[in-house]
């Protein structure tokens, strides 16, 4: 169990994978986690322990030797991982974002279920390259376009950010349909080596976050036809990229804020052993601080519920109200943590603002900060706004 | 053509933003590829909603009831 409020509804799969998550995170993710941060280097021993655990291919289902887990169980495994390493949580919430597509979308291709079982026995790690240059941040809109011959396709794409890139096996990639098609007409490939090249460019030296390495990549890839999911990319963001992606991160984001109040708890502990019969007064701020990150963990689990209810009505998925639901979970969720962990820090004081004291939240706080930035919450709050003027619902 | 269907293909080369002329396209033909956005397609709605003096309820604020000239049409 995560400690905290609790999120509920885990299933016996959920739980048996939480216990072995929180082990990666307290005996390897969170050792590692200053030098990941101090170097920014990609949290390469997390991810290993994760694999060996069976963990990437958590979501898969059993039929192709994975464990079947829900979104609601990965919301749970990434929040435990976030209260260890944001950068290893990150790293293993996108590529389980990935899983979800393919396992949603591409289950109905001969190809695509045997990539799965290559999965689950390879334990392949996969990035994501859905931004661009030339198409300022909107991920539904491509300038590259699969050019097909034959069963063959070739792609070449200036990806603006491919996280973790370098340390991938396979990246899933946005590009039009075809050289003719209009930008918004896309679709979602699979590319993997040896017809893949990424040559990466820029750097990625950032106040938080510095684990995940996400560098910009010119992407080249050839490949057979039958690695494009057979389902138009438009579908696949309304119905899994978007919600899950808004889940999965919002959970790691929480995981984070759990940890910082986790030292103020510590810290307010320490406290109040040496004025036994007095409450500290930090302990009435850790109340408040509490309280917030508990508003923070409803909202994460009634998204969840929201989403584990509607996952099989593609019209209330793709419905105005569901995209507006989860637009809010990231914008409230990315706005709160930050909240509650500049509460711990003022709880921990002087210990929680030094690097090197074991109430530290320094790297908390950095790290909370891409939430409100990676996907910009203005980006998210004009789309919001575009589509109230014409929703009806309270 | 009649003047709703006037109408409507009037909107969609306004607010469209398609790469095809509004004009040319079939009534069956799907809008999203021809380039449809989702946020053009919210213009599109508004525009509708002005132009016939009604209000498209909740439950046909979906994808599909806006993928294609018939479609909106029913």
């Amino acid at each position: 169990m995560t400690s905290g409020p609790a999120i509920a509804g885990p299933s016996d799969v959920g739980r048996a994978l939480a216990e072995r998550v929180r082990r990666v995170g307290a005996e390897v993710a969170g050792p590692a986690a200053d030098s990941v941060d101090r170097d920014a280097r990609f949290p390469r021993e997390g991810i290993d322990a994760l694999r060996a655990a069976g963990l990437l291919a958590a979501y898969v289902p059993p039929e192709y030797g994975g464990s079947g887990c829900t979104v609601s169980d990965l919301s749970v495994l990434c929040r435990t991982l976030g209260e260890f390493c944001a950068s290893t949580a990150m790293v293993f919430a996108m590529h389980q974002i990935q899983v979800a597509c393919i396992v949603r979308h591409g289950a109905t291709s001969p190809f695509f279920r045997d990539y799965l079982q290559d999965l689950v026995r390879d334990g392949r790690l996969i990035a994501s390259a859905t931004t661009e240059a030339g198409v300022g941040g909107d991920l539904r809109s491509s300038v590259c376009a699969v050019e097909t011959d034959g069963d063959q396709f070739r792609l070449e794409k200036n990806a603006t950010v491919i996280s973790y890139g370098e340390h991938v096996d396979d990246v899933l990639a946005t590009a039009r349909r075809g050289p003719d098609a209009s930008p918004n007409d896309q679709v979602l490939v699979l590319v993997r080596r040896p017809g893949l090249d990424l040559k990466p460019n820029g750097t990625w030296d950032t106040l938080g976050m510095r684990g995940t390495c996400s560098l910009g990549f010119l992407l080249t890839a050839t490949g057979r036809v039958d690695q494009i999911i057979p389902v138009p990319f438009s579908d696949i963001s309304n119905l899994t990229m978007l919600p899950v992606s808004h889940i999965v991160w919002s959970s790691l984001w929480l995981g984070i804020a759990t940890d910082a109040v986790n030292r103020a708890r510590s810290y307010v502990r320490l406290s109040a052993r040496k004025t036994p019969g007095t409450v500290p007064p930090a302990a009435v701020r850790l109340a408040e601080v509490y309280v917030a990150l508990g508003e923070i963990a409803a909202t994460v689990e009634s998204a969840v519920r929201d989403y584990e209810a509607n996952l099989d009505d593609a019209d209330a998925m793709a419905s105005l109200g569901m995209a507006i639901r989860m637009n809010n979970l990231k914008v409230s969720v990315s706005r709160g943590v930050l909240d509650v962990i500049a509460g711990a820090l003022s709880i921990c004081g002087i210990l929680g603002y030094k690097n090197d004291s074991p109430f530290s939240v320094g790297r908390h706080l950095r790290d909370a900060h891409s939430a409100s930035l990676m996907v910009h919450n203005d980006r998210i709050l004009a789309h919001t706004a575009a589509l109230l003027c014409v929703y009806k619902d309270a | 053509m009649d003047q709703t269907e006037l109408a409507i293909r009037t909107i969609i080369g306004q607010f469209g933003r398609l790469a095809a002329d509004a004009a040319s396209l079939d009534d069956s033909s799907d809008l999203y590829e021809a380039g449809l956005t989702s946020h053009a397609s919210v213009n599109v709605m508004l525009a509708l909603e002005d132009e016939f003096d009604l209000e498209f309820p909740e439950r046909m604020l979906r994808r599909a009831t806006f993928s294609s000239i018939a479609t909106i049409r029913d």
